[in-house]
């Protein structure tokens, strides 16, 4: 167990086979995560959307009910106080699903920038046990369990339904694996949560189902090319750079970190994020150095580890924008020895669309 | 978990086996278990003088990595390279996947290593895994 941003977690469940089978079965099957940790605050009242549009960077008016999306919350700078799944549950009332170790910072955050709107924020975060259900097999297993239509949700929606006999549950087609499945939340209270977990286990056993832990999660999401706050996203790299841009609608009218945005386009990115794949023995890992091939400092490593699913050790890295080319060879500073890179396209692992 | 009575340990987490004037080095099974799945192992070239309490290599599973101490000085004669292309031979036998070989520069060194009993016992104290 490790200390995340004051959770008590498991890295890996080594009872199980630990964090290569963990990936893989979530890769090939279903895995399931005690994400409880997320943060999960409400922006509810008539000016509720008024105010998300202020204080995110992507277009909430462009949200139906029942549907999610990717967004941040910028600073005036244009960059990030934190990345966020951002669902609307009524035209006046939204649920911010944020990280764990900004939770603080966050919640005070849409409280101190809100005021001026009519609406209320809620800290929910210690009401929710958050169980994601993750892989091909996610659907299958999660099915058996409600009374929701799932093959009716699609990715980045959700709906209600009673699961585990718990009824109105929000069951959400997201995740953090690049890779399909659900998250649902649940009442917080540790009976019903350690009940709902081994139901999962249970109703995933016929698919190989295995309790995955931290480590597998950031495999996953790096394999996905997935932000993760502190490391490719941070209060000092902008949207740009982190090339989240995608999800950065500068014209749906003013916001926090907009202008900011606006004159970093027109000065030029002077640093991008790359993916790196080792084309010689050695493993990049977090906070390495990137060099040129003759050994000049030009960027670091953001997230590196072997990539279980694509057998590969691969990394995101912030460098130049020179030399942030597809095929472009770097090598990476890895203790002792200096192991060559090159940079390819990211995401790194793309899951086939096909849902069942 | 194993630990072998005729091997000697630190709290590093390395095994060694004394054979006359040579000097036997690898990590312990309990380490293994707590790294998972080993990927990578870097190892020093024959020739190389170690230290005592030094590093000499790295191991790394996918999680993390962890440096490899050297038990006594010496300087190294052979070198594993099998476990260059198969490094997660240390997950199946965490002690016959030995690691290097040294000649002993000082065998007077051994007797500050940790015995089999002992070294099961602060592992187990260690414990969390």
């Amino acid at each position: 167990m490790v200390d995340f941003s004051g959770w008590d977690m498991p890295v890996e469940y080594p009872k199980y086979g630990g964090l290569t089978k963990e990936h893989l079965a979530v890769r090939t099957g279903v895995g399931v995560f005690d994400v409880s940790h997320m943060g999960d605050i409400r922006v509810h009242g008539p000016q509720a959307l008024a105010a998300l549009q202020h204080i995110t960077m992507n277009d909430a008016s462009k949200m139906a009910v029942e549907q999610c999306q990717y967004s941040a919350m910028l600073y005036p700078e244009g960059t990030f106080v934190d990345d966020l799944i951002v669902h609307k549950m009524a035209d006046d009332d939204y649920l911010l699903v944020i990280n764990a170790g900004t939770r603080e910072k966050d919640v005070n955050w849409v409280t101190g920038n809100t005021r001026q709107f009519d609406c209320e924020v809620e800290n929910l975060s210690d009401k929710y046990t958050q169980i994601a259900i993750q892989g091909p097999k996610g659907v299958a297993t999660l099915q058996k369990l409600t009374d929701a239509d799932l093959s009716k949700v699609k990715f980045y929606c959700f709906t209600y339904g009673t699961v585990c006999g718990l009824p109105d549950t929000l069951i959400a087609r997201t995740g953090y694996t690049a890779e399909d499945g659900f998250e649902i939340y649940l009442s917080s209270d540790e009976a019903t949560s350690t009940r709902v977990w081994n139901e999962v286990l249970k109703a995933g056993e016929e698919f190989g189902i295995l309790p995955c832990g931290l480590g597998a999660r950031n495999t996953l999401r790096l394999e996905g090319a997935l932000s993760l706050y502190g490391h490719e996203i941070s209060d000092s790299i902008n949207v740009w750079e982190a090339r989240l841009d995608r999800f950065l609608k500068m014209d749906k009218g003013d916001f926090i970190g907009r202008e900011a945005l606006e004159k970093a386009k027109a000065a030029g990115v002077k640093h991008t994020l790359i993916g790196l794949e080792a084309t010689e023995r050695g493993i990049p890992r977090d906070g390495y150095q990137v060099t040129d091939l003759n050994g000049n400092e030009i960027g670091y490593v953001t997230s590196g580890s072997p990539a279980p699913f694509l057998k590969k050790n691969i990394a995101l890295a912030y460098v130049p924008a020179q030399h942030s080319a597809l095929d472009i060879e770097v090598a990476v500073a890895c203790r002792s020895q200096a192991v060559k890179c090159k940079v390819v396209a990211i995401p790194f692992y793309k899951r086939s669309r096909k849902q069942s | 978990m194993a630990f072998p009575a005729e091997l000697k340990y630190t709290k590093e987490h390395e095994w060694l086996k004394v054979d006359g004037n040579t000097g036997t080095i690898g990590i312990t099974d309990h380490a293994q278990n707590s790294l998972g799945d080993i990927v990578f192992v870097e190892l020093p070239k024959v020739g190389t003088e170690i230290t005592a309490g030094q590093s000499f290599g790295s191991v790394e599973s996918v999680k993390a990595v962890s440096d490899l101490y050297a038990p006594i000085s010496g300087t190294v004669t052979e070198v594993n390279e099998v476990l260059n292309t198969s490094p997660e031979e240390v997950n199946k036998d965490a002690h016959a996947a030995w690691m290097i070989k040294v000649t002993l520069k000082d065998p007077s060194e051994v007797s500050k290593l940790l015995s089999a009993a002992d070294y099961e016992k602060f592992a187990s104290e260690e414990g969390g895994h």
